[in-house]
């Protein structure tokens, strides 16, 4: 799985940050979601998954 | 008009639709027939105006998110219900389209980031205990709304945002002015205004004597040049407006409800799992839905969308709490399951303008139902549910008191 973001879409709500915590961060000035990892672990690809699912701004594309 | 269109015209339904007698937890009937038929109906709102409405929770998703589907409340054809037009000038951004939203957004996302409610954590249990203790204190029986409910989520926003919680009768009022619909649209108007007067007059302060929270954090933007005063204070109204009303209303309501689900009160009461009650938060947001009205959003371009043509300049109505009961999305969806994964709820809205402040909903909800569950494991309502004032005319869904005793 490979994670790619868009900050400019992402509206800061958080929920990336939430469900997958070891692959998703956040700005601090402004709550806008960083990487910490482009290649989640094994255990990791589900809230990845639901991640992208929830995100409100449609922030987060997974190649898989 | 030919008479073939007057005769539709007048088979259409009035939105918004009454919810149903003794079922003060499910909304409008009507409405939820048109999700098990419709994707796409036209209603006809109380102006005479028939935007369009779309039912299912796919759909709403994906308009919501949609970049040709326009929430900025100056765009003609923008959908009113209930309401009249509340002046230009106390526009703050969820009534914007990007980029300007973005911009005026971005400024205030800090505070509510996951790192900083963690941060806020100890204070929120801090607000909820001594609520409590006042509340045991007390008269009993006792209104949860006034004892509980609200001076939870305004102690917290007052405290986030700088403002003197000794000026919560004056806001408290305004904002329940802002949030009920009215025949006169001068009542919301008034009260807005009022609230901006009263924000615009904090800024001004902490331009001089800047102290901590967000409105000193934007009064710092505004000696940067990076904001106007006015965009400020509107912004400040906008926070403590929806950090109380919102936050209030689901502590109560999400309390009454469980009180109406016996075997689901249990499932908290008996759990010291934090995962279980974030899982209950999640459902009870879904459930509950208490936006009411629906987003509200105007097409900017014609939108093909399930075999029909929404045309540029024609409003368009999301009812959340109607997508939250689609089966598609959540099985048996009438039914309030806190045990479900009910995460992908609508309940926030989706797209750009999704609740700011739902992290922080979120903690105050999880702090004040697991405390007022555990130190008063014996509270219960004290009058029979068909005595209880549901807010049927304002914005955000509740009850007006909530008796209960312990």
């Amino acid at each position: 799985m490979h994670v790619i973001i868009d900050q400019d879409r992402c509206l800061s709500s958080g929920q990336c940050v939430v469900s997958a915590p070891d692959v998703f961060d956040q700005r601090e000035e402004d709550g806008v979601v960083t990487l910490i990892r482009d290649d989640p672990a094994e255990g990791s690809v589900d809230a990845v998954r639901h991640a992208a699912l929830v995100c409100p701004g449609r922030a987060i594309t997974v190649e898989e | 008009m030919t008479a073939t269109t007057h005769s539709q015209t007048n088979a259409l339904l009035d939105y918004p639709a009454p919810r149903a007698t003794g079922c003060p937890f499910d909304p409008a009937p009507a409405l939820l027939d048109k999700l098990v038929h419709d994707r796409l109906i036209r209603v006809r709102l109380s102006d005479g105006t028939t935007p369009w409405l779309v039912t299912r929770f796919d759909d709403q998703r994906s308009l919501l998110a949609d970049r040709r589907v326009s929430a900025d409340v100056t765009r003609p054809g923008y959908p009113v219900p209930g309401h009249g037009d509340r002046g230009d000038s106390m526009i703050s951004f969820i009534l914007m389209d990007d980029p300007e939203h973005n911009r005026l957004r971005r400024m205030v996302t800090a505070p509510f980031t996951v790192r900083r409610m963690k941060q806020m954590r100890p204070t929120v249990q801090r607000i909820v205990d001594d609520q409590i203790d006042l509340l045991l204190a007390g008269p009993n029986p006792a209104d949860l709304v006034e004892g509980f409910a609200l001076p939870v989520p305004s102690l917290v926003i007052c405290e986030l945002l700088g403002v003197p919680y000794e000026d919560h009768a004056f806001f408290q009022q305004n904002s329940n002015q802002i949030v009920r619909v009215s025949s006169d649209p001068s009542v919301p108007r008034s009260a807005l205004a009022r609230l901006f007067g009263y924000l615009d007059d904090l800024v001004g302060r902490m331009l001089d004597d800047p102290g901590d929270g967000v409105l000193s954090g934007l009064a710092e933007r505004v000696k940067a040049g990076d904001l106007t005063r006015a965009e400020a204070a509107q912004t400040g109204v906008l926070l403590l407006v929806a950090g109380h009303e919102t936050t209030a209303n689901m502590i109560a309501l999400s309390t009454l409800a469980l009180f109406e689900h016996p075997d689901q009160l249990a499932i908290v009461r008996g759990s010291d799992d934090p995962t279980l009650i974030n899982s209950a938060v999640e459902e009870l947001l879904r459930y509950l839905s208490i936006t009411q009205l629906g987003r509200r959003r105007v097409a900017a371009e014609d939108i093909e969308f399930a075999g029909r043509v929404i045309k540029a300049g024609e409003g368009i109505i999301f009812p959340n709490e109607i997508a939250n009961r689609d089966p598609d999305a959540f099985a048996e969806p009438d039914r309030l399951d806190l045990t479900r994964d009910a995460r992908t709820h609508l309940a926030f809205g989706f797209g750009a303008h999704q609740c700011l402040g739902q992290p922080l909903a979120r903690l105050e909800l999880e702090v004040a139902l697991t405390a007022l569950n555990r130190r008063i494991p014996t509270l219960r309502p004290a009058v029979p549910l068909d005595k209880i004032n549901f807010k049927h005319d304002n914005e955000v869904y509740g009850v007006y008191e909530l008796p209960v005793t312990w």
